[in-house]
């Protein structure tokens, strides 16, 4: 991605329940901090009940964006889980997108009923990397569970996607950011499953 | 405590639309803030009731939006500004009262904002409440930004107050629930005001036609204040080749969809703040300098019809339009709006070719989202009561065997539609609307009617609109069999307080309305389950169906897991023990995956066996239950 880039535009997609609206809100008051304009447009509501939840993180230094990223136009895609990962693949990437996946899966109950079925990891990695420029996995879930909470996953999620480096927004930054948000304890296990992201050994 | 009560003038937030509203209230002062709960409105009050003590305000989560509206005019009329919020569905609870209170006028400043939710994420319609403001004659607003939202909240108290009526304000999932930069102005230090009701006054509806034919006059006033507002903004050439003329959430997606197809120096865009009365002049000196018009706007051609209703009067001045829109097909009639259709309609005005993609990624793309994308049906919550409560209720209808069915409203168990309920719910709609449905088909027994019907209601629904029905029921003796799912709070919209729980919006402890007691003094038979209890709530409905007299309630009683998760941990460690499970070899025909469907429960296509997903599953228990085999095990967490 053109490091002279002045907009972005990120999207964080997952089931409902993964923490997907507090990941952007975070991400997106780090950006207005910094002084860019910066709109959310997040799906949610009736999608907390188990269906895909997407949010829509535009980071502009120029004006206020639209909520909705139109067809073909994302730069990153957050994915919490792996399937959606791909879903919004096929309607908002395009060859230059870059993925990084949590590698975990969450079974629609229709794939636990066996009506439908949910495509073997090797087949969702060749279309990830079919669709986009670079695909990066990370075992998110697994290790938020040795953290102690599933939920932890997401900001692990984050911490890696500040590892790659493709947005201007550093670790300190985004650190300041959940310092204003959470104190204690809570903010002591965000900051290491932040730190653990960061330290992930993508296998590519 | 929320951001919005920052005292910080200058500083930029990112906010929710809906938090720009609640902030805009704060800096104009508000008083007093009222609402029923309901998706995408439900965050602005959520927010001023986090904030009513340190700021000074009166919060309340009233039991419908009817008499939310009502406890904000009797605050407005005593002199402090009040803002009442609501969504689509909501509105036409409120209509009933609003269609008086644009003839009784207001005191102090009352804004009424209503959240419309295009593609209806979470709502039943995808009604567009923007006629209201015409049917009513009432100002209305609609803001695109949420820097714009804070704003105009600010400024609708202004206008309430100068025209002495009651204003309206529109947000749609896009704005309302959309997050932006806004930069904070300055909170009003407190006045001291007292409130107090002028009794020299009357506040009805009489003399009606004189209130009628004022309400006209104020909206001459209303355009001529609107034509020199800075929420109505053009932007593009001074002769444009096409108009779009847009508003809210359009007002973007427009500017994006310009810059998309390099059309910005060709197509201009005027969007309008302020949607109802429409600022004429303005409109019509626009569209003197172009030939074609394109209307960008979310569900109804509100707008489109309006401006084409302008473009009559004036002809002879403007001379012959083509005009584009949802009449033209250029724009869908349903769903929300975003950059992609509005770039369909004007590649389709201008003939030009516009590709996101190449045909080659168009395909490959097409390929897997046709093979490999599982659907993500939307079910109850592992762990959720409801699951549960519909597990019970359908097989005693199995074991009544004479077809019954079920009626249903809103709320999180009107999921129950779908496979999560066992497609039990056969008819329902608006709030409370089930327990209506049942009491009618209650009384068809003279006809021939014998099937046993069961009304399904949440404990929120039935304070908000439900009771009406269950006295009519009793009153007139029909045959039905009322179940409360009562899970202890509003949890659709995010789990709000309602009377039955015992706390309200401020905060406060309140003692709680029995809902048993109140049935009970309807004249209905109420029982009580818990519906853990599989076997007893079962027998409990089996009990109020072969009952063939009057109206039965069977409240299942347990709260919502999403909260009670919250306060407690898992009761139980649960597993699936691989030596009892058979799989698909068990006569169950795989209950517990294929037909109770927790979303805690996978199934394990190696070991063709039933498994335990630790990272959902939250320990209720419940599925050890339902297994006959007891392959399923359940140990208490000591
Ligand atoms: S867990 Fe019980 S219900 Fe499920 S497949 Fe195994 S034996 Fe059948
Ligand atoms: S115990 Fe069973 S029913 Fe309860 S949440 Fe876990 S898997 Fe679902």
């Amino acid at each position: 991605m053109n490091p002279e880039k002045n907009f972005y535009n990120l999207i964080i997609t997952g089931v409902g329940g993964q923490g997907n609206v507090l990941s952007s809100q975070l991400i997106g008051q780090a950006f207005v901090h910094k002084g860019y304009f910066t709109t959310i447009g997040e799906t949610y509501g009736a999608s907390q009940r188990g269906g895909s939840v997407m949010s829509h993180i535009r980071i502009s230094s120029k004006k206020q964006q639209s909520p909705l990223i139109p067809k073909g136009k994302a730069d990153i895609i957050v994915a919490l889980e792996p399937v959606e990962a791909l879903r919004v693949l096929t309607h908002y990437g395009n060859p230059e997108t870059v993925v990084i996946v949590n590698t975990r899966p969450i079974y629609p109950v229709d794939v636990i009923s066996g009506k439908e079925a949910y495509p073997e990891f090797a087949e969702i990695e060749k279309s990830l990397e079919t669709l986009s420029r670079k695909v990066y996995y990370v075992s998110a879930t697994d290790q938020a569970m040795e953290m102690g909470s599933p939920i932890l996953g997401n900001m692990i999620m984050i911490g890696a996607l500040l590892q790659v480096n493709l947005l201007p927004l550093s670790m300190e930054e985004f650190r300041q950011t959940l310092s204003k948000n959470f104190n204690g304890k809570r903010l002591e296990t965000n900051l290491q499953a932040l730190e653990q992201g960061k330290k992930m050994e993508f296998h590519i | 405590m929320s951001i919005i009560a920052l005292d910080a003038p200058g500083k930029e937030l990112l906010l929710m639309g809906n938090e720009a509203i609640a902030r805009g209230a704060l800096e104009a002062g508000v008083k007093v803030c009222t609402a029923y709960p309901g998706t995408p409105s439900t965050d602005i009050i959520e927010n001023l009731a986090s904030v009513a003590k340190p700021m000074g305000l009166y919060v309340e989560w009233s039991i419908n939006e009817k008499v939310a509206l009502e406890v904000a005019s009797a605050a407005s009329f005593s002199g402090l500004r009040a803002l009442c919020a609501m969504k689509q569905n909501g509105l036409n609870v409120a209509s009933d009262y609003l269609l008086s209170l644009n003839l009784i006028g207001i005191e102090a400043g009352l804004l009424l904002v209503t959240c419309d939710d295009p593609s209806a994420h979470s709502s039943s319609t995808e009604q567009d409440s923007r006629p209201f403001a015409k049917l009513a004659d009432l100002p209305l607003l609609e803001p695109s930004t949420s820097q714009e939202a804070k704003e105009m909240t600010k400024w609708a108290f202004a206008l309430s107050e100068e025209m002495g009526i009651v204003c309206l304000m529109r947000g749609v999932t896009r704005t309302s629930h959309a997050r932006g930069n806004v930069t904070l102005g300055p909170l009003p230090s407190p006045d001291g005001r007292k409130a107090w009701f002028d009794k020299t006054r009357q506040r009805n509806t009489h003399p009606v036609y004189q209130k009628h034919d004022q309400l006209h006059r104020n909206l001459i006033r209303l355009e001529e204040i609107f034509a020199a507002s800075p929420f109505n903004q053009y932007i593009g050439p001074e002769r444009p080749k096409a108009l779009i003329i847009t508003c809210g959430s359009g007002w973007l997606y427009s500017q994006e969809a310009l810059e998309l197809l390099g059309l910005e120096d060709a197509v201009g865009v005027l969007k309008i703040g302020t949607t109802w009365p429409l600022p004429t002049t303005m409109i019509i000196e626009k569209l003197e300098k172009t030939p074609k018009v394109l209307f960008v706007e979310e569900v109804d051609s509100f707008l489109e019809g309006n401006v084409k209703e302008l473009a009559a009067d004036f002809s002879g001045q403007i001379g012959p339009k083509t005009f584009f829109g949802k009449r033209s097909q250029h724009i869908p009639f349903f769903g929300e709006m975003n950059a992609d259709r509005v770039i369909d309609a004007l590649g389709k005005i201008f003939q030009v070719r516009y590709q996101a993609r190449s045909p080659r990624y168009e395909a490959q793309a097409a390929e897997v989202a046709e093979k490999m994308l599982p659907s993500r049906a939307l079910g109850f919550c592992p762990g959720c009561p409801h699951r549960a409560s519909y597990w019970s209720i359908k097989n005693a209808l199995q074991l009544d065997n004479r077809q019954g069915f079920a009626t249903y409203d809103i709320g999180c168990y009107a999921l129950g539609r779908g496979p999560a309920g066992y497609y039990l719910l056969k008819t329902g709609g608006a709030m409370g609307t089930g327990t209506g449905l049942a009491s009618g088909f209650g009384k068809l027994a003279s006809f021939g009617f014998d099937q046993p019907v069961v009304a399904m209601c949440g404990d929120s629904t039935f304070f908000h609109a439900a009771m009406p029905p269950l006295v009519n029921a009793c009153y007139n003796k029909s045959n039905l069999v009322m179940v409360i799912l009562d899970n202890s709070t509003t949890a659709m919209t995010g789990f709000q307080p309602h009377p039955g729980v015992g706390r309200n919006a401020m905060g406060e402890e309140v003692a709680p309305v029995d809902i048993e007691a109140v049935c009970r003094s309807f004249g209905a038979k109420v029982s009580v389950t818990d519906p853990f209890d599989l076997e007893g709530t079962k027998q409990k409905m089996l009990q109020a169906l072969e009952d063939p007299v009057g109206a039965k309630v069977v409240i299942m009683r347990r709260q919502c897991q999403m909260l009670k998760g919250k306060e407690e941990k898992l009761p139980y460690q649960v597993r699936v023990n691989p030596e009892i499970c058979i799989g698909d070899d068990c006569g169950c025909d795989r209950l517990c995956t294929r037909v109770f469907k927790c979303p805690g429960l996978m199934w394990d296509k190696k070991l063709a066996q039933a498994r335990i997903d630790e990272v959902i599953c939250v320990g209720c228990g419940v599925c050890a239950d339902i297994c006959p085999e007891k392959a399923i095990i359940k140990e208490e967490i000591r």
